[in-house]
This record gives C-alpha cells, structure tokens and sequence, in this order.
C-alpha cells in the first residue's frame, strides 16, 4: 500500500521546517504533523470526518500560524497599496476587514488575502506557502515611505463553528459585539489580541492574532471550555472545500485572473472605473470579454472522490481540470472544484470526470455545497 | 490457516490454495477515514506487486498491490456499501478480495504477525 504522492503534493516538505509557536502543544494532544508551508503542522488529531463534523455542530480551534502576517503604515499607505490590490483600500474603514487579491501585471493571482484597517496601521494576513514570494513582490513595488513589518513572532488561530462566538466571548467579552468581517483590539491575561470576524470554513468564527508566547495558553484556556477541540490541516481542507472557498496555489494561481476564478467581487466598482493596480487592463478585457474558463463547483455521482489533476470531459472531449476534490462529510458525497471551459462553466450542466480511466457524472453546481453561516450584521 | 503480513501493510490470510488480503490496523490508522473502496473484479489475474486496489481516505488515494500471484475469485462486496470497515474492522470483516494463488513459493519471503509487529513498531 501506497499513497500516491500526487495527492499529497501540498503537504510535501520544504527543508529545513520550521517549528511554530504551538509545535508541542499539537504533539502533546496527539496531533499527526506532516510537513506543510515550510513547517510541522498536524493534519489531524481524531481523525479529519470527526473533527470536520465538530467544526460544523460546536467549535473548531486552528493553528494557522504558518500564514504571513503583515502590518503596513505610513503617510497615505492605503493610496500605496492601492497599487497591488483591486480592492477599495481608501475606502476600508478602520475595523474593518475585506478579501483581496495580489496581482501581478498581467492580472495573474499572486496570493489571495484578508486586509483590515486599524488604528495605526493596515494588517495584512497572507497565504503560509506564499508569503516570502509576496514579501519579495511587495518590497519590490512599495513606494519606498511606506514601512513593511513582517510579524513572525505572531502566532494565528482560527476559532470556527456555530459555537464560536458564546466560546469566545466566554474569555473576552467584548468579542461578542463583532459581526462579520469586523475587527478589533482585545485583550487577554496581559495579552494584546487582535481579533477579526472571519474564517476559512463556512462558518461563524473568529480569526485571532496574538503574540507567539501566548498562543499555548490561550489554546489551552479555548480548549478547556466543552465547546472547542482542536482541527487539524485536513477537515480545514474539507471544510474550505464545501464552503466553495478557494486553496491558493490549487485552485488559483499566477495563470488565472479574477473574473474567471469568480473572485471579481474582490475588485471594487471604483477600481474597475480608475484602474491603477496590477493587471487592470486585462481584468477589463475579461469582464468585457468573459473568462475563457472559470471555477466552478462539481457535484459528482457515486462515491469515487475525484480529486486535484482528474480531467473534466464535455461530450468526451477534455474540458478542464479538477483543482480540488475529495468526500465531503457534511454533503456525504464527493465534491469538486475545477476549472472549465466558458460554454461547459453554467450551472447545471452535465460533465464528466475521469478518475483511473472511470468516467464519473458530474455535474456542474452552485457553491457554497453547504450554506454560510456567518455572523452578518443585519442592515 | 496461517497469516502472512506484507511490508506494504497488507496481510494475507491462506487456506489451501485461497489467499484473502486486506490492509492492517497500521494502515487504516495511516490513511484515516476511509471514503471508497475500489475493488479488483472477479476472473482479474495479477502478478505479484500489481495494483489490484485502490482505497480513498477523505485526503488521498492508495494504491493496494496484490501481495502475491493470483486470481481473483470474490471481492468483499460489504466495502462498496460501507467503506468505514476498514477503519472498523480492518483485519477481519474489511477484507478486500480472495485469490487464487499461482505460485504458493512467494509466500515464503512474507512476514510472520511477530516480525510484521517489530516491523511496524520500527516505523
């Protein structure tokens, strides 16, 4: 027996790894590490359906320690960002939190990230395995008064699920006043925190960055409440998967542009209008034009997983690619996103798969699979 | 009946000339959650170290080989219904498939549950 490395390709090592803030801490409760993003990170501790169906029923803690976080500042930084990114950053108001994309000059996706305004600076959370290459790309075109700090002392946690938000407040209080993409300063034992409404699961949930030395006794105390167990790399996996959420490097790369990964609502109306980032004359030419291809979510017949690299078929003619896949625990079936050609992209229409020779129905579905349940503030 | 273990965490259970193969408690623990089973089909001939099966976790595919020449004669149907088997009962009512053995030779360079044991506890 074998596991196919094709399959495991993201957790494949970069050496030397890197130990992060809560390296013991995930061995001491028994989770498995594997190599991923340059360090030991545990993919799972119980097992990836338990842990996946406890993130959707109470509350899920994740190190995402691994990913870059960054802090901007500097006379009119937001204007200067506005190089990089499509979105409206002038306009992010202070405590507040939007997805954004790092384009490069031909519209390219360099990295997909969260951007907050704070008080005295612009954070920035970017991918683990692509935050030295943004690093180096940002450095490269930030106007030289602008200050880059890359905060590698900082650890990152994700707590996710219904129960979440009553875990959370019943340590900090004030957390509970937090809807959706809002952000705040909280602190804890001492600690300064930095807490935002947000999540790579579906779910309502809360992203938390705190300094690296606290982060074991912080996911103690979250752990020692009933609602929290701790979720390794794996049921993230599933869980991004069925809330239709993009795996940079998997689903999006530097060979795909916005409109097609059906990301254009990172870029805002008055960017599209004035141009100045990245890649804007050919995100124009896609929204004119249409993607030739575009992401989409597959349902697929039976039980066979279809996964990254399987050929999506129209009429028996290759169509596009499988960029993610695998069984979904909470839709109890296999799940896909691909990319596919424009006319075969439309909800509905009927494709076929091909896993090991074997052509599986699938069919091309709307996501999320399982429905957002996030923390929205009522308007 | 005596049981054979494979260094690629199969064991092989053989009376007479019929040999039943599935993967060990180590390997369902490796892999996880099992999603699928897919199964060799009846009358399939395999050499030794041929794919004959492949087993899907909710993170990845493996590739199980035939353990020894053979003919395939059943496959444990109860897998397509309930993959979990594996994880449940792996070295009994989660077997994968019988074979016919060609060449009962090739059984003499398998382990024993003893060594299979110090095997696995030096991984």
């Amino acid at each position: 027996m074998s596991v196919n490395s094709d399959d495991i390709a993201e957790f494949e090592a970069e050496i030397p790894l890197d130990k992060l803030p809560l390296d013991a801490w995930h061995r001491a409760r028994g989770g498995r590490m594997v190599a991923f993003a340059g360090y030991d990170m545990p993919i799972q501790y119980e097992g990836i359906m338990a842990e996946h169906a406890w993130t959707r029923e109470h509350a899920g803690l994740f190190d995402v320690s691994h990913m870059g976080q960054l802090s901007f500042t500097g006379e009119a930084v937001d204007v200067a960002l506005e190089t990089m990114l499509p979105g409206d950053i002038i306009g992010l108001k202070s405590f507040r939190q939007r997805y954004s994309l790092l384009l490069d000059e031909d519209g390219g996706i360099l990295d997909d990230l969260m951007v907050s305004r704070r008080p005295d600076d612009i954070y920035m959370v970017v991918n683990g395995a692509t935050k030295f290459d943004d690093i180096g790309w940002i450095i490269e075109h930030l106007p030289d008064e602008i200050t880059m700090n890359h905060m590698d002392e900082q650890a990152l946690l994700a707590l996710q699920g219904p129960e979440a938000g009553a875990a959370l407040a019943s340590l900090i209080p004030g957390t509970a006043d937090l809807f959706f993409m809002q952000c705040g300063a909280f602190s804890w034992n001492g600690f300064d925190l930095w807490v935002s409404r947000s999540g790579y699961t579906g779910e309502d949930g809360f992203e938390i960055s705190l300094p690296g030395e606290a982060a074991e006794a912080f996911a103690d105390a979250l752990c020692a409440l009933d609602a929290v167990k701790p979720i390794g790399l794996g049921a993230r996996d599933s869980l991004r998967l069925e809330a239709g959420l993009p795996l940079y490097g998997h689903d999006i790369d530097t060979q795909v542009r916005p409109i097609g990964a059906d990301l254009g609502f990172a870029v805002s109306k008055r960017r599209k209008e004035q141009g100045g980032f990245f890649g804007h004359a050919r995100v124009m030419k896609e929204l004119a034009e249409g993607a030739p291809s575009r992401r989409v979510g597959l349902t697929i017949e039976g039980r066979l997983p279809a996964r990254e690299g399987a050929k999506i078929l129209a009429g028996g003619k290759p169509v596009g690619t499988v960029t993610s896949g695998g069984f979904a625990p909470t839709v109890g079936a296999p799940i896909a996103m691909g990319w596919v050609e424009a006319a075969h992209a439309a909800i509905g229409t009927v494709l076929e798969v091909e896993v090991r020779g074997k052509r599986l129905t699938a069919t091309v579905a709307p996501m999320p699979f399982v429905p957002h349940r996030y923390h929205r503030q009522k308007i | 009946m005596s049981r054979y273990f494979t260094d690629e965490h199969e064991w092989i259970d053989v009376e007479g000339e019929i040999a039943t193969v599935g993967i060990t408690d180590y390997a369902q623990e490796q892999l996880g959650d099992i999603v699928f089973v897919e199964l060799p089909a009846e009358g399939a001939n395999f050499d030794k170290g041929d794919d004959a099966a492949v087993v899907e976790s909710v993170k990845a595919a493996s590739d199980v080989y035939a353990p020894i020449s053979g003919e395939v004669i059943e496959s444990n149907g109860a897998l397509e219904d309930e993959p979990a088997l594996v994880n449940s009962d792996p070295e009994e009512d989660g077997w994968f498939f019988k074979l016919r053995i060609t060449d009962p030779s090739e059984l003499e360079g398998l382990m024993n549950e003893k060594a299979y044991k110090a095997f696995v506890a030096g991984l």
